[in-house]
């Protein structure tokens, strides 16, 4: 049994088919990139997995985690999951902080609902996982507005929020794109460090070749709601067989592998 | 907090505002404890005394001293409204949460009976409650309550639906949040700025519906003293004595100019999200 298995996934917005028949599978503690152009499919589909659309998308196929079949539940029988089976990190660390919440209370909050821990208990809980996603001085900032943290620091909360009720799967949906590129790298290196230690599976979202590279052994290229081409990161970049991800390889060697090229 | 405070009492209205409702307040809690007069003692004597230093505000027909009267009408005043917005604020705040977070047609449904409900006049609505169910405080306050709740409803709909699609939510969501901890840790505090600003006006159009509704017999039980009241009952003497009519005029004006532009002033202090640089 896998743990994740999605087949002929299709969400649709009224008339508009923006996910077609997309079909992932991710084993305990692998990871998997998931790479395409803003606007192929990749973040819907990661939030389809966990059902998390916005009203009014219309979604078929099959998602199974762990066995069971996700698409068609109701919101109370997945919402357990969500946090504590399969957790998120996203885009806009900033955004997606609550701006009136104190961070401890944030990174506490699924450990709250998932195990029931007391408010006082999350907070020391919360603590401790400031300190294992690398923040400074962890008991000042657990007490800290997201506002006081820099772009990186908000990251590395929305992980410790991620990883707090220990999922099975991490799912992060560009974790680094908001981010300036030195912070970029300490962020990648903090979260397969994690996912190493906790054993858990990740799925890597991103536009960006390189990134996705570092991360992840397998790749996944999306393509206007379609995954085009999938298979071991290496063989995916030294033999593309599809021209979009040939265009993409292409692409990446112009702008990050060819310092030599660029102006000076 | 203490960073809104500072600049709501550094713009010139917002310090108006705070200024006269609190006089307001003030007279409230003094009338509980002194008035120089019994409000409602007749004194044959002073039967249209002029403002002297016995009768600060002059006397009315039956003698009654009328400073007094506007001192104990501010108690009914400010009882009647701060009721009247903890009920348009609580019964606003569910509707808009209802309207905003049910699926399909009861949202649908909410939303139609908020818009439909509102355009009926708060006044309108609680001249009708007030017909069905008699004139008494808990009545008046029923009926400005629900009324301006109409309005808090639309107001909040748009703000908690507005808070409902932030990133935030959805990251709450991903951590296994439902709706209820959805609602009371994320939307709530978020749409409370929003709501606190809305809940000073609603308090300054509330002293005037109360006020409207005295003065035209649908209000508290005619013995307590009330502005509205007092206008009803000396208009007669507006071409004789006009000078007694300044008195509950004067306290009514005082009273929704403060509460405004305590309202203005909070909008424009409380928003954190500009201080916050």
């Amino acid at each position: 049994m896998r743990l994740l298995e999605v087949e002929d996934l299709t969400v649709r917005f009224g008339d508009s088919t923006v996910v077609a028949g997309v079909r992932l599978s991710l084993g305990a503690g692998e990871r998997l990139g998931l790479i395409g152009e803003s606007g192929s499919g990749k973040t819907l589909t990661a939030l389809a997995v966990a059902g998390l659309l916005p009203p009014g998308a219309a979604v078929t196929g099959s998602v199974r985690f762990e066995g069971s079949e996700l698409l068609g539940r109701r919101e109370r029988a997945i919402a357990p999951l969500r946090g504590a089976g399969i957790g998120f990190v996203f885009q806009e660390p900033l955004t997606a902080l609550n701006p009136l919440m104190r961070i401890g209370a944030q990174i506490g909050e699924p450990l709250r609902i998932h195990r029931g821990l007391s408010r006082r208990a999350a907070r020391g809980a919360a603590a401790e996982l400031a300190a294992r996603v690398g923040l400074p001085d962890p008991e000042r900032i657990v007490r800290a507005y997201p506002h006081q943290l820099s772009g990186g620091q908000r990251q590395r909360v929305g992980i410790a929020i991620a990883i707090a009720a220990r999922p099975a799967l991490i799912v992060a949906d560009e974790p680094t794109t908001a981010l300036d590129v030195t912070v970029q790298a300490e962020i990648l290196r903090l979260l397969t460090a994690l996912v190493e230690e906790e054993g858990s599976a990740l799925l890597f979202i991103s536009h960006d070749l390189a990134v996705v590279a570092q991360v992840s052994r397998r790749l996944a290229v999306m393509r206007a709601g379609r995954v085009v081409e999938e298979g071991p990161t290496l063989d995916v970049l030294r033999d593309p067989r599809e021209p979009y991800t040939r265009q993409l390889v292409a692409a990446a060697r112009a702008t990050s592998w060819n310092p030599q090229e660029t102006p000076s | 907090m203490t960073g809104a405070f500072r600049s709501l009492v550094r713009s010139r209205s917002g310090l108006l505002g705070l200024a006269l409702s609190a006089v307001v307040v003030a007279a409230t809690l003094v009338s509980l404890v002194w008035t120089p007069y019994d409000p409602g003692a007749v004194d044959p004597r002073a039967s249209w005394a002029p403002v002297s230093g016995a009768h600060w505000f002059g006397a009315d027909r039956l003698g009654r001293d009328l400073f007094s009267l506007v001192l104990a009408g501010a108690r009914t005043t400010l009882l009647v409204s701060l009721a009247a917005t903890v009920v348009a604020a609580v019964t606003g705040t569910l509707l808009a949460a209802a309207a905003a977070v049910t699926p399909g047609w009861v949202r649908a449904a909410v939303g139609y009976g908020i818009d439909v409900l509102i355009a009926f006049p708060t006044l309108l609505l609680a001249m009708v409650l007030v017909a069905v169910h008699g004139a008494s405080t808990l009545t008046a306050v029923l009926a400005i309550g629900l009324g301006e709740g109409f309005f808090v409803a639309r107001v909040m709909r748009a703000e908690m639906t507005r808070v409902l699609a932030a990133d935030y939510v959805l990251a709450a969501r991903a951590g296994g949040a439902g709706t209820w901890r959805i609602l009371y840790a994320h939307v709530l505090p978020n749409a409370l700025p929003t709501l606190t600003v809305l809940l000073s006006l609603v308090m300054a159009i509330a002293v005037l519906a109360e006020a409207a509704l005295s003065y035209l017999g649908y209000g508290v039980p005619s013995s307590t003293p009330t502005w509205g009241r007092m206008l009803h009952d000396l208009q007669t003497q507006l071409t004789i004595r006009p000078q007694v009519l300044v008195w509950p005029g004067l306290a009514i004006v005082a009273t929704v100019l403060g509460f405004n532009l305590l309202g203005d002033g909070l909008r424009d202090a409380g928003d954190p999200k500009a201080r916050r640089t």
